[in-house]
């Protein structure tokens, strides 16, 4: 497997890129990243992702794969050593999984629309993201280091965004949803998941996070107060 | 009676949750899946089990009155399908059509390739279909007026992306399809469109026009014809009046 080629096309705030880039630095995968400009699209990135025209894209021996959460299951198929990021029991495969797209539905979306949004609308995507933080704070209750046991799997990958950029788009958005009286469970996790060796030399800056997230705020707020027609 | 028996007679039958035991010897291995007859997405996961050939009960729910064992099975959303196995509730189709695919490898067809670089592939175009299409065509099915032509423009935009990227799946442009070549993708594009002519009945439009989208329509014409979809399809005159009644409802509220 040594001699493989394997790229990651990704963006340097993307969250879904990164999820990428951890799965490979776990499974001690060496590979060659591409830093891509999302506001002003490459040909070869639109090349590579005709539908969505987004990253992450990873590579392998030319085969392109797609969308972050398959491309961390081609990852864990693909190169079935240790660790393994998803379970082996097939109960435990279908319930990660479960936990991943409801993260990914319930969570991230609510907690962008918090970040970009004012007032009554910004209150109710508070109140969605926390609500349905508390169904992961449950899942977490009674496990051991990790959603993956004692080593970071699937579901801790999927969730990661939530140790470095929430605490962002709280910040930018002005508003709390870490709630430490609410979410105790989340927040240790959140510790351990950052002081990884893996994970914490992969986080993007916090005051470049900080800068860039306060201009999107600001032009999706713009846009939809009407200001700025796209 | 003992207190267990006691308690759930003086429950009103449709308030008694079943109180969890050790399972018996023949509840093991029992699968059982909640479902409405109407519903497309536990539809897939009945095709996942008699495609495998698994032995299964059925329990229809009444998503208007909502019964407290489904609420227990799935609290998260509430919603079918749900299958239970050996006593575990899994929600969600296709996290369900997989663990059925897991759980049964043995029993044929694989419900995806083994190639981890087919099942990506695969499991892309199945979530596209699941994310793209379905919610485009519920707005489709459920508006009228401009925001239905917005909604028909952007279905028929994303079905063209859909006919260029199943050419990979089928080079030749006529799908064969058999019991034994439905996958996850033949199940979810059947699941949202097998039903096409019955939409089109309803709304009074082409939703999959053979010129425009050849492919498709080849492809949903062939997996019809499946033994196995075509004795699993429910009547055409039920589904037409219940289709019809969906859309007069969503469209009134949206009128009050």
């Amino acid at each position: 497997m040594a001699n493989e080629k394997v790229k990651l096309h990704g963006f340097w705030v993307s969250p879904f890129a990164n999820r990428v880039k951890w799965a490979l630095k776990l499974k001690g995968i060496e590979y060659e990243y591409m830093e891509e400009d999302v506001w002003n699209k490459s040909n070869l990135l639109i090349q590579l992702n005709p539908v969505y025209k987004k990253v992450p894209v990873l590579v392998h021996n030319g085969k392109v794969i797609l969308e972050s959460f398959l491309i961390l299951e081609y990852i864990d198929e693909t190169w079935n050593q240790n660790p393994l990021l998803l379970p082996q029991d097939p109960s435990q495969r279908a319930l990660t999984r479960f936990w991943a797209k409801f993260a990914e539905e319930k969570i991230f979306e609510a907690a962008f629309n918090a970040l970009c949004s004012h007032g009554d609308e910004q209150k109710k995507a508070v109140q969605l993201t926390m609500e349905a933080m508390e169904k992961i704070e449950g899942e977490l209750k009674g496990k051991q280091q990790f959603f993956g046991g004692e080593s970071i799997g699937y579901l801790d990958i999927i969730l990661g965004w939530i140790s470095y950029m929430l605490p962002v788009f709280e910040e930018v958005g002005s508003v709390q949803i870490l709630d430490p009286v609410k979410f105790p469970a989340t927040i240790a996790w959140s510790n351990r998941f950052l002081n990884h060796p893996v994970i914490k030399d992969t986080l993007p800056p916090k005051e470049k996070m900080l800068v860039y997230f306060q201009e999107r705020r600001h032009i999706i707020s713009c846009a939809n107060l009407g200001w700025i027609k796209f | 009676m003992d207190n267990e028996s006691v308690i759930t007679s003086i429950l009103k039958p449709e308030h008694q949750i079943p109180i969890p035991k050790p399972l018996k010897m023949e509840e093991e291995n029992k699968v059982t899946l909640h479902r409405t007859w109407y519903s497309p997405f536990a539809k897939r996961v009945e095709l996942a089990l008699k495609l495998k050939g698994i032995a299964f009960q059925y329990v229809e729910e009444d998503l208007q009155n909502k019964s407290p064992l489904l609420l227990n099975y799935n609290p998260v959303y509430k919603k079918v399908p749900v299958l239970v196995h050996n006593g575990k509730p899994l929600a969600e189709s296709l996290c369900i059509i997989e663990y059925i695919d897991e759980t049964w490898k043995n029993n044929s067809p694989p419900l995806l390739p083994e190639d981890p670089y087919k099942r990506a592939k695969v499991r892309f175009w199945t979530a596209f279909i699941h994310h793209q299409l379905h919610e485009t065509s519920f707005a489709v099915m459920t508006t009228c007026g401009e925001a239905q032509e917005k909604a028909i423009k952007e279905l028929s935009e994303k079905l063209q992306v859909l006919e260029e990227g199943m050419k990979e799946f089928f080079p030749d442009g006529s799908p064969k399809i058999s019991n034994d070549s439905m996958g996850i993708l033949e199940i979810t594009i059947c699941s949202l469109f097998g039903a096409f002519e019955i939409q089109e009945q309803v709304l009074g439009i082409k939703i999959i026009d053979p010129e425009k989208t050849p492919l498709i329509f080849s492809l949903l014409t062939a997996i019809n014809q499946v033994p196995l979809v075509k004795e699993s399809a429910p009547p055409f005159d039920k589904t037409v009046a219940t289709l019809k009644a969906f859309r007069e409802r969503n469209l009134s509220s949206i009128k009050s």
